[in-house]
């Protein structure tokens, strides 16, 4: 993913040193170079707070950066009104116009823009096709269910082939088995369109569902963007390894580092060895981070087989259905969790000491939490 | 409240389910009602009460009825089209000197003489002459010789048709109409003819005011809707600031501020702008000033409470799409602002239609509306059938006017399409 090995897609949108402050003394954005390309489906991901939405808005023209520059198309954008960057844009609570119909709706933007009549007919019955809702065409929004007006916002937001398309949690509102329907839905829409798409989102699920990259934004800054695989295997820091997934904690301080690796005496006892990601030195602190479902319980503490073994007692198990979860007491960490195979949880009565094990490529030392 | 009681009673005959419902729904029904109870009846009798009333003293008319009976029954059988016979003559001579007897007199003198100008002279000066029965044959040359009106064939139809007991006498005359001597409706004698004029003024008043406040106050209304809490409290306390003051210190605040002698002419007379005061007072533009002063607040909150219930997002979804500011005004907030101007209007306008006080005050005597005709019937001149008839056209009017803006309203109704 690194430049070299494929040649990315020409940037249709680079934030240049964009900072932005609401109150003149707190940073929401501060400082972010980023770069989106065309075609693809990038998703801002982080917790309330973050700048994620701050940083679309700017990118829509709603907000005007404090400092720096936004170019779509290498042309630079921060003195552009909205109306006229050609930016498609889902909001969350759809915003569909509540006194037009669904076809007066799609085709508002068409007609802002003086397409002719014939024309204008011709693409809105192509969208309402686009997004199966033919018969709906003379309603009002308010007689639609969520999920329809979601698809109609879409529609609209598409029927102009703007050159970006940015959504807003669009799928907030939504209850959860049509918000993974409609997940999907995106897409689809997006691989047969080949539109690109900028997603805002808190939820991490959705955005590893549907991106091909995630910018994951925390305190104003990206903390690391990349492929939802890569962002899931090799998180670059602490916020990251646990945004993302499941993520079991251990501090503890750096003895010796070795090339790629590192030995960490942990605060609760026990060493172990782990990759060394972010961390400054010996001596530093660190904090570990091991994915619930890369950790195996063991009972016989003399099978020696890797460097890394710890004790750890049973505090409950949890049925999950596809899964099961061991929730142990590990080096002082009491929330401990294991994924185990659904069943596997009969074995584990509650107080019971066993031990766990991982491999060192699977605990991460990051910088401590 | 009594729509979802009789729409109820209506269903429930059809399914058990349904008068299951009912049943339970009765008791929380009848619970509201008695809640409501204490204004309903409240509205009754202060509300209700005097608007029927005034519909009756609209179409009443017993007064000649009781001062002069035998003459209207003497009358009951006559054509019209010549002079009444010699029985009629008689009654109205033993009528008139009963009721010279009893001081009845005047009061059919008076309802008479609206009829026809005039008609208290001839009914006066005849009592006055008649001393005594005339002997039988001779009432009808007894009465011409007294006074010779009573050879006109007016003067007998001007009784006939004052008989009653209800009369379209006052309505007509309200639309500037009147009978003529052979009952058919004509239009009234130019003299008399000030009322249809004086409703176009009383309108075209109340529709200046109607949208000066519009103008003035949609700004308002938006500045209120978008700006943030702690300032539209604010400017919400200075809207609200003129209902915590008196109608008549208001107005007579503008009298101080507009007259020859006032602050405004002052001081543009001080900046030079004009060389002699300007008239803003006791014409057709204080009025104005004063009612659209007086009237803002019932556009604004109206308006304010329709465009709070638009969300920002609308605007800049518009945007987003491509509208530039004017167009997304236009296509996407002026519609949906549509019921609260409607209703803002509407109230403005119904206010203004029977607004007495200001323009009495600081108007002249060309800007005076219906509602001054009304009170200066009711307590000048006593003249209670034209001041209800003049009231009941104005009703009426008013009530077209909201039956128009209900099916306005529910032409296009807006659902909402956010969910929030």
């Amino acid at each position: 993913m690194e430049a070299g090995m494929v040649t990315p897609a020409p940037a249709l949108v680079r934030f240049s040193g964009i900072q932005k402050t609401y109150d003149g003394e707190h940073l929401v954005v501060k400082n972010l170079d980023l770069d989106i390309r065309k075609g693809e489906f990038i998703t801002l991901l982080g917790p309330s707070g973050s700048g994620k939405t701050t940083t679309l808005m700017m990118l829509a023209g709603f907000e005007v950066p404090t400092h720096g520059e936004i170019y779509l198309a290498d042309r630079p954008i921060k003195n552009v009104p909205p109306h006229k960057r050609d930016i498609g844009m889902v909001f969350q609570n759809y915003a569909l116009f509540p006194h037009l119909t669904i076809a007066e709706n799609i085709a508002f933007p068409l007609s802002v823009r003086k397409s002719s009549k014939a024309d204008v007919q011709d693409r809105v019955r192509a969208a309402l096709r686009m997004i199966k809702m033919e018969t709906f065409a003379h309603r009002r929004p308010g007689q639609l269910s969520g999920g329809q007006q979601q698809r109609v916002a879409l529609a609209r937001a598409l029927v102009f082939n703007p050159q970006l398309v940015l959504m807003d949690e669009p799928l907030g509102a939504l209850d959860k088995r049509l918000r993974e329907q409609m997940q999907l839905e995106i897409k689809q829409l997006h691989e047969t369109t080949g539109i690109t798409i900028v997603y805002v989102t808190h939820d991490q699920s959705e955005a590893l569902t549907m991106s091909d990259r995630i910018a994951v934004f925390n305190d104003g800054i990206v903390q690391q963007i990349d492929k939802p695989d890569a962002l899931y295997e090799h998180p670059v820091n602490s916020f990251v390894a646990h945004f993302i997934g499941e993520n079991n904690v251990l501090p503890g301080t750096v003895e010796t580092v070795e090339r790629d690796y590192c030995r960490v005496a942990l605060a609760g006892g026990g060493t172990v060895a782990a990759r060394a990601v972010n961390v400054s030195g010996a001596g530093a602190s660190t904090s570990l981070s091991v994915r619930p479902e890369r950790v195996a319980i063991v009972r016989d503490g003399s099978a020696s087989e890797g460097p890394n073994r710890l004790p750890a007692k049973v505090q409950n198990t949890i049925y999950l259905g596809d899964h099961a979860l061991a929730v142990l007491d590990v080096a002082g960490n009491g929330e401990f969790m294991v994924k185990l195979q659904p069943g596997a949880h009969h074995g584990l009565p509650q107080g019971e000491c066993v031990f766990i094990t991982f491999r060192p490529e699977d605990c991460l030392a990051l910088d401590p939490v | 409240m009594t729509d979802a009681l009789l729409t109820g009673a209506d269903a429930s005959t059809e399914v058990p389910l349904k008068r299951r419902l009912r049943r339970t729904e009765r008791t929380r029904q009848l619970k509201a009602l008695a809640l409501v109870a204490p204004l309903l009846v409240f509205l009754l009798f202060t509300f209700a009460g005097p608007i029927a009333g005034m519909l009756w003293r609209a179409v009443d008319d017993r007064e000649v009825r009781q001062v002069l009976p035998n003459t209207l029954a003497a009358l009951a059988g006559w054509d019209g089209k010549d002079l009444p016979d010699e029985t009629a003559y008689a009654a109205l001579a033993s009528d008139i000197l009963a009721a010279r007897a009893s001081g009845t007199i005047a009061i059919a003198a008076k309802r008479l003489n609206y009829a026809l100008n005039g008609f208290r002279t001839i009914l006066t000066s005849t009592a006055r002459n008649l001393k005594s029965e005339p002997e039988r044959g001779t009432a009808k040359e007894t009465l011409g010789r007294i006074n010779p009106a009573w050879r006109d064939r007016a003067t007998w139809t001007t009784i006939r048709d004052a008989g009653g007991p209800v009369t379209s006498f006052y309505l007509l005359a309200a639309l500037d109409l009147t009978r003529n001597v052979d009952g058919a409706i004509v239009a009234a004698p130019p003299d008399q003819a000030i009322y249809r004029s004086l409703f176009a003024r009383t309108f075209i008043i109340s529709l200046s005011v109607t949208a000066l406040c519009l103008i003035l106050g949609f700004p308002v209304a938006y500045l209120l809707a978008t700006l943030p809490p702690a300032r539209s409290n604010l400017l919400m306390i200075f809207v609200l600031l003129p209902f915590w003051t008196s109608l008549l210190v208001r107005t007579c605040a503008w009298i101080v501020l507009l007259q020859s002698k006032g602050v405004v002419n002052d001081s543009l007379l001080w900046l030079g702008i004009v060389d002699e005061p300007l008239r803003l007072i006791y014409n057709r533009f204080g009025v104005c000033v004063a009612m659209t002063h007086v009237l803002l607040p019932f556009m604004i909150l109206p308006l304010y409470s329709s465009m709070k219930a638009i969300s920002p997002a609308y605007m800049r979804a518009a945007a987003s799409l491509g509208a530039p500011p004017l167009t997304a005004f236009l296509r996407i907030y002026l519609p949906q602002t549509l019921p609260g101007i409607g209703a803002g209007s509407l109230l403005v306008f119904i206010l203004a239609l029977g607004y007495y006080i200001t323009p009495a005050l600081v108007g002249g005597a060309a800007d005076q509306m219906i509602s001054y005709f009304i009170a200066l019937y009711t307590t000048e001149t006593a003249n209670w059938g034209l001041a209800s008839a003049l009231g009941a056209v104005l009703l009426l009017a008013t009530v077209l006017l909201a039956l128009v803006y209900g099916k306005l309203v529910q032409g296009q109704q807006v659902t909402g399409g956010m969910k929030n």
